[in-house]
């Protein structure tokens, strides 16, 4: 992504300046400094205590202020702890963390190692997808090289802290990305969650106290320690402080990965960093927050990002997935595609997660194949409600977002499907419409020959006719047509 | 001790820190509708995944719902457990599993007995407001259980059963979302995994996905044969158990009515399984003093402690999980199969009927039994010696289907020489009973004195590993007894560590023994109704004339007729087993 006055770049910090197989490239770039200092100078309260002065918070999804998580973990009474870091990465379109791992191991594994001196654990853990067998790599070696220099292993910087590092890969679950079940497959269970509390800073990795944090998360805390939480905390909104990362996508001129002070406006985002929509087209709606995120209008586009004001506007931070919608995007189809997302993912443990999302993908699906019902919209909303209140983990909790803000912000759209079937984007190809216009019609008999149902007919050099009841809408006609005969509504 | 205040439903409360919900409801007489979960007292059982989400309640303050059964209690809770939010929002989930579950209530095995059926009742459900696609998966048929998975309700207590109580390992959830169901592994069929067909996940589930092979309609065909002498034998677990189908209070004894509806479906003999347990006592007692002395004469190689072999999913258990062990279990079949092998020899000698003219029938409180009739050792040319074993429940339905009135019958006994029994005989339906019986046995032909005392109260209870040492004749006698295979695993994983003291123990499958087997009446997660089931042995026992096994003069009789002594090659032939690895 092109280098914009607007980015501020942290936990990217290094990311396209150093050979991540070097870890001289890293220390050059003040690695391992704040592990150094930590463990020489100062004491686990004094760190804790910089990392909640900073404010940062969890970049995972959740938000939760990472120094007070810190500080419970190190409260928990146990003769063995763990530092897990959550690679774990799973939302569609993004891939942030991903591109820590590849480019900056290092900033991750000091972050672990800061973490475990902090909360008094010796073994850190990284549960990261197979499907990033690069990242798996890098991390790899930098754990060889880590080790070798010394920073990794017994009596590090000669401060009596011993910290070692293993790798542990999921199968690809996002459901893993919740820290419950994250553990629960790191312990070779079934990937699901469980209910919370006991949290996992209380018991969590074989029953031990153990801290989960998310890539991203980690890759701040060297920076915060070396530059201080003043500087940390000056950057940011009155309650989200620092940078965030996201993977913007969609129908925007400039896609990729960035990173932004919190309180960047969308307006910001979209139009100065992403170069706006594509191909001159309008701006509808950007989707944050992944899977379980809203959509939101033009009203929010001056809305400062940060955890707060995403909620309060009926999405989500999440772990930074940004996709821009246009005008031609038809509204119920996406909250379709993400419906159909988190139906894949949801781990089948609880009752609304399970069999609700699926309901609602059936209704929607109803919708957009033109045979939904002006209730079904009301329906949509009070079954999302209550998957939301009833739910077991976060994935079910949040999982009908996507059904509720476009319900909220393009009402008008779902009522275009149920009271006139038609989809104004477009989009929804069951309420489509072939017609062939007779008077442009010249009976060339093209279009009859090409459709694969035998939908079309009509005698040569007279005007042709379409059997709605047999079409199934797949556009050949309208793309051989020669004459511009035949019209889509 | 830490307390907590708070209040439900407008009452104030304290109670103990710690606590859920669900029990504090619970406490203040509030019944919180609850499905997935469920708790066995004393027994050390819990089910609580927090999956169903019906027992969710409001707490205040809080973003969503908290389910009852796993939220804690803190200090200044409000709780709401029926709020209008919380209403809406149960029925709603209630839908939701009813539109994922097929609606073949009045012929599914489980109605009646059904807590989806009665929840969906008591929630008031009258209309699915959301329909759609339903799950669909192929039935699984195996020797003992039928698992018809389009009806599970993913609650997971079979897993939690079969996993942490039984450590056998078969069920587990598989698959995500709509798709994920419980499971042997890659969908494995049942029969070709390492089930012991315990049956304690039909015990527990909440819905027909779980239920046993039905074999009442086999009985009726084999009554209603006239070239067949049909014969009949009653497990001791079954007497304290099936009032409960009929209305009588849990622990209620019905062995006279028992025997009455039986003669009245058409048995042409009523006969006792609790006469097998003695001729068991017989020969394991037999067994377990002549491997004491070899041990007592310095014998290294003599496989000691003897382990009790009258449970079939036991047996199976260790010959899936210990197969390097299966010299240790004494080779004694279970009180079923030597029934049968008598019935099919001496009494059909005796009464003059072809083997294959007699057609064994017994009623046990186990699926398992199922399984074990039809092993192949315990045939003859083909012929096994029990066709057909029906659960308490079964029979139940046989007596309902046959217009017999159970609870206006009148007492009656059992037929002779098959329907004798001691009270040692009668206390195998509860877990200790074996130990205790062979003990009153091996005690007198050890001791060659009268027991001071019959009864062993420190064999008694519902731990699940008791132990405790009898005196034998200065010979301190080291007894184990596990119920739950889980329970046996541990004694078993000692044994082979070479870290047991016991010279004898007993195990059972199902906890509680057989009076909690898979196939008695249902229990629904109250495990007051196993404990009074206990108590109704112990009274059956307490209330026999004859109290040893070796003092049943039907037992006497067969061994001076037939059989000769305990032990004799006729008696191993017959009443003897071996096992198999089957890893």
């Amino acid at each position: 992504m092109n280098d914009n006055k607007k980015q501020l770049r942290i936990a990217l910090r290094n990311c396209g300046f150093i050979n991540p197989e070097i870890i001289d490239d890293y220390i050059s770039r003040d690695g391992y400094m704040a592990l150094g200092k930590c463990l020489t100078e100062h004491t686990p309260e004094e760190t804790i205590k910089e990392i909640k002065d900073s404010g940062l918070r969890g970049r995972g999804g959740g938000g939760f202020p990472t120094g007070l998580k810190w500080e419970i973990t190190r409260k928990s009474e146990s003769d063995q702890k763990y530092v897990v870091c959550n690679a774990d990465e799973g939302d569609p379109g993004a891939f942030m963390d991903r591109s820590i791992l590849e480019g900056d191991p290092h900033s991750v594994i000091e972050a672990m190692a800061i973490c475990g001196y902090c909360i008094g654990a010796d073994k850190g853990l990284v549960y990261i997808r197979a499907e990033y067998p690069l990242a798996i790599e890098r991390l790899q070696i930098a754990l060889s090289q880590a080790r070798e220099y010394g920073l990794l292993g017994e009596n590090i910087f000669r401060s009596g802290f011993n910290f070692d590092i293993e790798i542990r890969f999921g199968a690809g679950a996002f459901v893993c990305g919740e820290e419950t079940a994250l553990i629960h497959s790191m312990e070779g269970l079934r990937g699901e969650p469980t209910f919370k509390p006991p949290f996992p800073s209380v018991s969590g990795y074989l029953g031990k106290p153990t801290n989960v944090n998310n890539v991203e998360t980690f890759a701040n805390i060297p920076a915060i320690l070396n530059k201080g939480a003043a500087w940390f905390s000056s950057i940011g909104t009155e309650k989200s402080k620092g940078t965030k990362v996201f993977a913007l996508a969609g129908k925007i001129n400039n896609v990729g990965l960035i990173e932004v002070p919190m309180g960047t406006t969308l307006r910001e985002v979209i139009y100065e960093i992403g170069g706006g929509i594509r191909d001159g087209k309008k701006f509808k709606s950007v989707q944050t927050g992944g899977p379980s995120g809203g959509c939101l209008t033009t009203d929010f586009l001056d809305t400062p990002i940060d955890y707060d004001n995403l909620i309060d506007a009926g999405s989500m931070m999440g772990s930074g997935g940004m996709i821009v919608m246009d005008e031609d995007d038809c509204m119920v189809a996406i909250a379709k595609f993400y419906l159909e997302f988190t139906l894949e993912e949801s781990c089948g443990k609880c009752s609304p997660c399970r069999i609700g999302n699926k309901r609602l993908h059936e209704i929607l699906d109803k919708i957009t194949s033109g045979r939904g019902e002006f209730q079904d919209i009301e329906r949509l909303q009070l079954l999302s409600q209550v998957i939301k209140d009833t739910s077991l983990c976060g994935l079910g909790q949040t999982s009908p977002n996507p059904v509720l803000s476009t319900i909220a912000n393009f009402e008008d759209e779902y009522l275009a499907h149920v009271n006139e079937g038609k989809c104004p984007a477009g989009q929804c190809k069951a309420l489509l419409k072939y017609e062939i216009i007779e008077d442009l019609c010249t009976g060339c008999t093209l279009c009859f020959r090409n459709c694969p149902v035998g939908a079309i007919s009509g005698e040569r050099r007279q005007p042709h006719y379409i059997d709605q009841s047999l079409c199934i809408k797949c556009g050949v006609c309208y793309e051989k047509c020669k004459f511009n005969a035949i019209t889509l509504s | 001790m830490d307390t907590v205040q708070l209040t439900i439903d407008n009452k104030p409360i304290v109670v103990k820190k710690g606590t859920t919900i669900l029990e504090a409801a619970k406490g203040i007489g509030i019944h919180i509708p609850t499905l997935c979960h469920m708790k066995l007292d004393d027994l050390n059982i819990e089910n609580k995944p927090g999956g169903c989400r019906i027992c969710i309640v409001e707490v205040q303050g809080r973003r969503n719902l908290a389910p009852a059964c796993c939220t804690e209690v803190s200090d200044g809770m409000v709780v709401n457990s029926h709020s209008i939010r919380v209403v809406n929002a149960r029925q709603t989930v209630m839908e939701l599993i009813l539109s994922d579950h097929p609606s073949d209530c009045l012929i599914c095995p489980k109605s009646g007995n059904c807590d989806l059926q009665s929840l969906a009742h008591q929630l008031g459900i009258r209309e699915i407001h959301y329909k759609g696609e339903q799950s669909t998966y192929r039935e699984d048929t195996s020797p003992a259980i039928i698992r018809d998975i389009d009806k599970c309700i993913m609650c997971r207590r079979c897993e939690m059963m079969c996993n942490e109580v039984q450590t056998v390992g078969v069920l587990s959830a598989i698959n995500r979302g709509f798709n994920a169901v419980v499971s042997p592994a890659f969908e494995m069929n049942l029969d070709h995994s390492v089930c012991t067909y315990c049956g304690q996940c039909v015990a527990v589930c909440p819905t027909g996905a779980l239920t046993e092979v039905n074999h009442t309609s086999k009985v009726i065909r084999a009554l209603s044969d006239p070239s067949k002498t049909v014969i009949v034998q009653t497990a001791p677990a079954v007497r304290a158990a099936l009032g409960e189908e009929f209305g009588y209070e849990a622990g209620t004894l019905v062995t006279g009515k028992l025997v009455s509806a039986l003669r009245r479906l058409g048995f042409d003999y009523v006969f006792d399984t609790d006469f097998a347990a003695d001729l068991t006592i017989m020969e394991e007692g037999t067994e377990l003093l002549n491997r004491l002395s070899k041990y007592l004469e310095g014998d290294k190689d003599v496989k000691l402690p003897i382990l009790t072999s009258c449970c079939p999913a036991w047996v199976k258990f260790f010959e899936h999980q210990f197969p390097q062990m299966k010299e240790i279990p004494s080779t004694a079949r279970s009180p079923q199969q030597m029934f049968g092998s008598i019935a099919k020899s001496y009494f059909a000698e005796k009464m003059n009927i072809k083997r294959e003219d007699l057609v064994v029938v017994s009623i046990m409180p186990c699926v398992a039994k199922k399984y074990e009739c039809g092993r192949d050792e315990f045939k003859v040319n083909g012929n096994p010696d029990v066709d057909y074993a029906v659960t308490t429940r079964e029979l139940a339905s046989l007596i309902k289907l046959a217009n017999i009135e159970f609870t206006k019958l009148p007492d009656e006994n059992f037929d002779n020489p098959l329907g004798e029994s001691t009270g040692a005989g009668v206390i195998f339906g509860t877990t200790g009973g074996v130990i205790e019986a062979a003990v009153r046995t091996a005690y007198e032909l050890y001791t060659k004195k009268s027991l001071p005392r019959l009864d062993f109260d420190e064999l008694r209870g519902m731990e699940g590993i008791r132990h405790a040492t009898i005196d034998f004749n200065g010979f301190p006698l080291n007894i184990g007894i596990a119920h739950g295979l889980g329970n046996a695993r541990k004694l078993l994983e000692k044994i082979e560590a070479g870290e047991s003291e016991f010279h004898a123990i007993e195990i059972m499958s199902c906890p509680g023994g057989c009076i909690g087997g898979g196939g008695q009446p249902y229990h629904h997660g109250n495990a007051e109704i196993l404990k009074k089931r206990q108590m109704a042995i112990y009274r059956e026992d307490k209330n026999k004339t004859l109290r040893k096994s070796h003092e049943n003069p039907y037992i006497i009789k067969l061994y001076e007729e037939y059989l000769g002594k305990p032990m004799s090659e006729k008696a191993h032939s017959l009443l003897h087993t071996e096992y198999f690895d089957r890893t």
